[in-house]
């Protein structure tokens, strides 16, 4: 065995960043995927000293249980107000809120375009799972048209519930926004251009640029009650067509 | 003696916060206490205090002001907001997060009257919200209530230093008369910025240590119950050493007139137009509404014929002062509501009617 494990053969490693703790995240889902890039773009960049992280009300309230970094945990939807008030603080330091699309673009929609418009220097993870995911399946603002939930039974209809809500775009019309795209973890390819992402947001946000937003459009296998590789093909089948994956907007010049 | 000046309460309160060496002030505009901010803006440049390098800054409504009040304490910050009673009803959610997670910052309710968008004259009508806990859960601020323009800035200077000493949120409720009133103040020295912050800030994991996370989640009843007991025994301690209240006339007194804030200034003119009466009157002022009084009241109360408690509202106070006195002498109310204040003589001619001619 120990032939085996040895530095020359290792092709995978938990980043330092990411602390020992068995997440409680269910089989398949998407947030321990982008937790764990977030946490080796942090690695590499050398940065675990200087980022404050604020986790919201959602399924990854407990985000700080797997960062091992200086993380405050906010009300649901005020993630952005949180991270205004430390980033205006700390301005020499990195700030990032991680949101569901709950928190982000039902309850602290207000929240996050103010801090947007206001061009706060800081990263916005957004986690698009199309539905609520911690109080067990209910529609989401993200929630496709015709789709199941708890609290759409016979499909989203959108004449009285609303359509879904594209934030990313509405987000990039705002002029103190330097940078969205929209990224996924369904795929292996998918997942390294999202970590590209990430790390491009905190050398924009280290470079003074503006708001930046990184949606990451997800899954819920539990709540969609499929397994996890049903649940990632209706990422691609169904999510992706309605919204869009790459770049809505990029810094002048770059 | 420090710099003295001819201020107005809303503008005093600002001016000693940048003296307090505070960090940053998130607000919205709301009548009657938009002077704050306004000051504020008028001593910086791109939303920064000249003088000290405060950060200030215009946030989209009281949900974002006093989460970005929860953000920067959870960092460490000195962090302070104001509002009026609409606004505060809207932070309540935010306090509630802060108690719960036991950070520091100083908030101001310079009152009016409600209920809904009322009035926008003063009003004592948010004593249960303040000091009752106006948000969810078992919590508590420290309430300091000011009555004059002074204790505007006195209090801002020990609302940051009792809410930094028990890692809990700490309130100045001021109603509109004082935040809107000119009077002399004194007012104390620049104290530097903190260059150092308390070791559970959330502003960067230490080198030599490990993370820190600021949350008011524990989702283990076992442990949830534990963290509860422990913010009741951080209340107990509280109550124990940092109770304050002034009194006048209390040697000889047969009667009290008792208020707070703005209320308890216009109980000792009252008193003195007792006194010219020839009635034997004292007053009881809490300066600290929570934790309250309640020994001063039920040591007293054994003493004089009567309590007559008045308050710009249909009666908060008095129920702890009921509490407080518990039978031992009649306790009588007088209020006026919906932004009208009551005057000395119609406190004279409630008292008269209520001790001295037979009762209601
Ligand atoms: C003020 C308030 N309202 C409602 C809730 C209940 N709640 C908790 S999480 C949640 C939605 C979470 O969904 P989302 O943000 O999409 O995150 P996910 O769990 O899917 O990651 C809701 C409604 C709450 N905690 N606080
Ligand atoms: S409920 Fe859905 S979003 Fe939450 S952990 Fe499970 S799969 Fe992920």
């Amino acid at each position: 065995m120990s032939d085996i494990v040895c530095p020359e053969n290792l092709v995978y490693k938990k980043p330092s960043t990411l602390k020992d703790a068995i997440m409680h995240y269910c089989p398949g889902c998407g947030h321990g995927v982008v937790h764990k890039l977030m946490m080796e773009v942090v690695e590499e960049m050398g940065i675990q000293n200087d980022i404050i992280g604020i986790t919201p009300v959602g399924c990854s309230v407990f985000a700080y249980n797997y960062m091992d970094i200086d993380m405050e945990q906010a009300a649901h939807g005020r993630a952005c107000a949180l991270g205004t008030a430390v980033k205006r603080l700390y301005p020499e330091k990195y700030v990032f809120t991680y949101q569901g699309d709950g928190d982000l673009a039902a309850i602290g929609t207000c929240e996050t375009m103010h801090a947007a418009n206001r061009g706060e220097k800081m990263l916005t993870i957004f986690i698009n799972n199309g539905i609520y995911g911690m109080t067990s399946g209910q529609m989401a603002p993200t929630t496709l048209e015709g789709a199941k939930t708890t609290t759409s039974p016979y499909g989203r209809d959108v004449e009285t519930m609303g359509y879904p809500l594209r934030i990313s775009e509405l987000i990039a019309n705002l002029p103190g926004v330097a940078y969205v795209t929209r990224q996924a973890v369904n795929t292996p390819a998918n997942v390294r251009k999202c970590k590209k992402a990430l790390k491009t947001a905190l050398e924009y946000q280290k470079q003074g640029l503006g708001y930046c937003m990184v949606e990451v459009v997800s899954n819920c296998p539990s709540n969609n009650k499929c397994t996890p590789l049903e649940a990632n093909k209706f990422v691609e089948e169904q999510m992706l067509p309605f919204y869009k994956l790459g770049d809505i907007k990029v810094p002048e010049g770059k | 003696m420090g710099e003295v000046k001819l201020m107005k309460g809303n503008e005093a309160l600002a001016e000693a916060m940048i003296r307090a060496g505070a960090d940053g002030y998130f607000g919205y505009p709301i009548t009657p206490q938009s002077e704050v901010l306004e000051y504020l803006a008028k001593e910086s440049d791109k939303c920064i205090i000249k003088r000290t390098g405060m950060v200030v800054l215009q946030a989209e409504s009281e949900v974002s002001a006093i989460n970005m009040i929860y953000g920067g304490a959870a960092a460490g910050k000195r962090v302070m907001t104001t509002s009026s009673s609409p606004g505060m009803s809207l932070m309540q959610e935010g306090i509630s997060y802060i108690a719960g997670a036991e950070l520091p910052c100083l908030l101001a309710n310079v009152s009016r009257g409600g209920p809904g968008l009322g009035t926008i004259q003063p009003s004592q009508s948010d004593y249960f919200q303040s000091c009752k806990g106006g948000g969810h859960g078992d919590y508590h601020m420290i309430v300091l209530a000011p009555s004059s323009v002074q204790e505007m800035v006195d209090f801002v200077k020990l609302g940051f230093e009792l809410a930094e000493k028990y890692r809990t949120p700490a309130m100045i409720l001021a109603d509109g008369a004082i935040g809107q009133m000119m009077e002399k103040v004194e007012l104390f020295d620049q104290m530097p910025r903190r260059t150092e912050f308390p070791e559970w800030a959330a502003n960067g994991k230490p080198k030599d240590g490990p993370s820190r996370f600021v949350t008011s989640l524990n989702i283990k009843p076992e442990l949830m119950e534990i963290i509860n007991e422990r913010l009741q025994a951080k209340y107990k301690e509280i109550a124990k050493n940092e109770t304050l209240f002034e009194t006048q006339n209390l040697d000889d007194a047969e009667y009290i007139f008792t208020g707070f804030g703005m209320g308890a200034r216009i109980c000792n003119k009252a008193m003195e137009l007792a006194r010219a009466k020839g009635y034997k009157v004292g007053t009881i002022r809490p300066k600290t509404i929570w934790p309250f009084p309640y020994d001063i009241y039920a040591n007293v109360a054994k003493k004089v014929k009567g309590i007559l408690d008045v308050e710009f509202n249909a009666g908060q106070m008095v129920e702890d002062v009921r509490l407080a006195v518990n039978g031992t002498c009649p306790v009588e109310f007088y209020g006026r509501m919906g932004g009208m204040i009551p005057s000395p003589e119609e406190i004279i001619e409630k008292f008269e009617e209520y001790f001295i001619n037979g009762g209601k």
